[in-house]
């Protein structure tokens, strides 16, 4: 069968919403497209550790650290889910690390920046979480089945994720005067990063348009960037602080907020590897997987060796069987 | 003696796509790719939830306990590495699945009886 009847197919799957699987036919670009969004969502599960790691040991009392432990943990997981689909569409685990390593593949620009106060952590889980969650939720319904259900279990566990954040900041919000300041001072720094997230403006992201007839992406970025204002704006409200918007405003007519225009240069910038911790982040996953190398091979040698004292009471077996002489 | 650990893709991948075929320019050796099946409850079905990749089956069972029970989500955890596991091929499947196709007898609806016929 040739290659337009087969993509003709597989579009036609696609507007029926009959998820693609595996071992399915499919375009090398969806494949590619699916490959390089997977491995890179995969790579800011386990990049994200980092920041809030910094705080484990810091926590202020016992209940918070043992919280802020299962949620990196469960970070490491949504990592492993991503790592595992993405492995389904013919790359290796250590193609993929090797990627991030070399700084090939990127990750969310997010955790390049640092977590200066206990209050970060409200902001991370509140905001960054949340904006994870609006581009997770939809993911959920992708049409790359592995990708779908990884989703599907990252979003049943974010949840708490973004309700513990909101929880740190509600508590602070009504502490005292120093408290309420490092609250409103973690959202300032949080809130422009978070809409970032959403990648840029739907004018300047070229691979929307298809990325939505593959039903890979449900919605823009600018879509899912103006719902999560939406949402934060109203939420805010809870905690008696502010975002740090002088633009932000209810539009009546829009029946949406309006906000004021991100600072794209200071995004791009931070893609390209000029963000506050960069090298930081990446050395230390570099240093993470050279430290781990001697585990790795550890494993494997104890493999190997158990199948060789296998094989040999095989042989002794299999030889005290046969007729003497 | 050394058993070859290859490369073999998730799931229903197997031979075609060339599945067994170790990346280029990998040197060093991954270890294996296992599936996991988990049971939720006593009484139900063992269930694919993913894969993960560990050195041996006592390996596997752990990081999957790590990974995938993380909140009861089971009672029991199968594993088995993937190279194991053999899949119909999708491309076949017209004339795996066309043979019955045709056989509605084989359902209950397939039957015209009166509507007062009770307990059938």
């Amino acid at each position: 069968m040739d290659t337009t009847k087969l993509s003709e197919q597989f579009q036609q799957k696609i507007d029926e919403d009959i998820k693609i699987e595996p071992q399915d036919w499919m375009p090398d670009e969806y494949r590619k497209t699916l490959i390089r969004q997977i491995s890179q969502h995969a790579h800011s599960e386990v990049v994200g550790m980092l920041p809030e790691g910094n705080w484990i040991t810091r926590a202020p009392s016992l209940r918070r650290k043992a919280i802020l432990l299962a949620k990196v943990q469960d970070e490491a997981g949504h990592g492993l889910y991503l790592y595992a689909a993405g492995e389904t569409l013919g790359i290796t685990r250590d193609e993929m690390y090797q990627q991030l390593h070399s700084g090939k593949a990127k990750y969310s620009s997010i955790f390049n920046y640092p977590t200066l106060t206990w209050a970060d952590m409200g902001a991370i889980g509140w905001l960054v979480d949340g904006a994870a969650i609006m581009n997770q939720v939809p993911l959920s319904r992708c049409s790359y089945g592995p990708y779908a259900r990884a989703m599907v279990r990252v979003c049943k566990e974010e949840s708490f994720h973004q309700r513990q954040g909101f929880e740190i900041l509600l508590t602070l919000s009504k502490g005292n005067a120093a408290q309420r300041k490092m609250c409103q001072d973690a959202i300032n720094r949080w809130w422009w990063p978070s809409l970032m997230m959403f990648g840029p403006s739907d004018n300047n992201s070229p691979h929307t348009a298809q990325s939505m007839q593959w039903k890979i992406k449900r919605f823009t970025n600018d879509e899912l960037r103006q719902k999560f204002v939406d949402v934060c704006a109203e939420q805010v409200k809870f905690l008696g602080m502010t975002l740090p918007d002088k633009d932000l405003k209810w539009n009546e007519a829009k029946q949406h907020y309006d906000f004021g225009a991100i600072n794209w240069d200071e995004f791009w910038n931070v893609v390209k590897g000029n963000g506050p911790c960069n090298k930081e982040r990446l050395a230390t996953r570099v240093q993470a997987w050279e430290n781990g190398a001697w585990v790795r091979e550890a494993a494997l040698a104890y493999e190997d060796k158990k199948a060789a004292r296998q094989y040999r009471y095989n042989t002794t077996q299999a030889e005290s069987k046969m007729p003497a002489g | 003696m050394l058993q070859l650990i290859k490369k073999y893709y998730y799931g229903d991948y197997g031979e075609i796509e060339g599945g067994a075929a170790p990346a280029p320019g990998s040197n060093s050796r991954e270890w294996p790719l296992w599936e996991v099946f988990i049971r939720s409850k006593q009484g139900l079905d063992h269930k694919h939830v993913g894969s993960l990749h560990a050195a041996d089956a006592a390996m596997a069972i752990e990081n999957a306990r790590d990974v995938y029970t993380r909140r009861m989500e089971g009672v029991s955890i199968w594993v088995v590495e993937s190279k194991y596991i053999h899949a119909s091929n999708p491309d076949e499947s017209d004339a795996l699945y066309d043979p019955a196709n045709d056989k509605i007898y084989r359902h209950p609806t397939f039957y015209q009886l009166p509507d007062e016929l009770k307990y059938m």
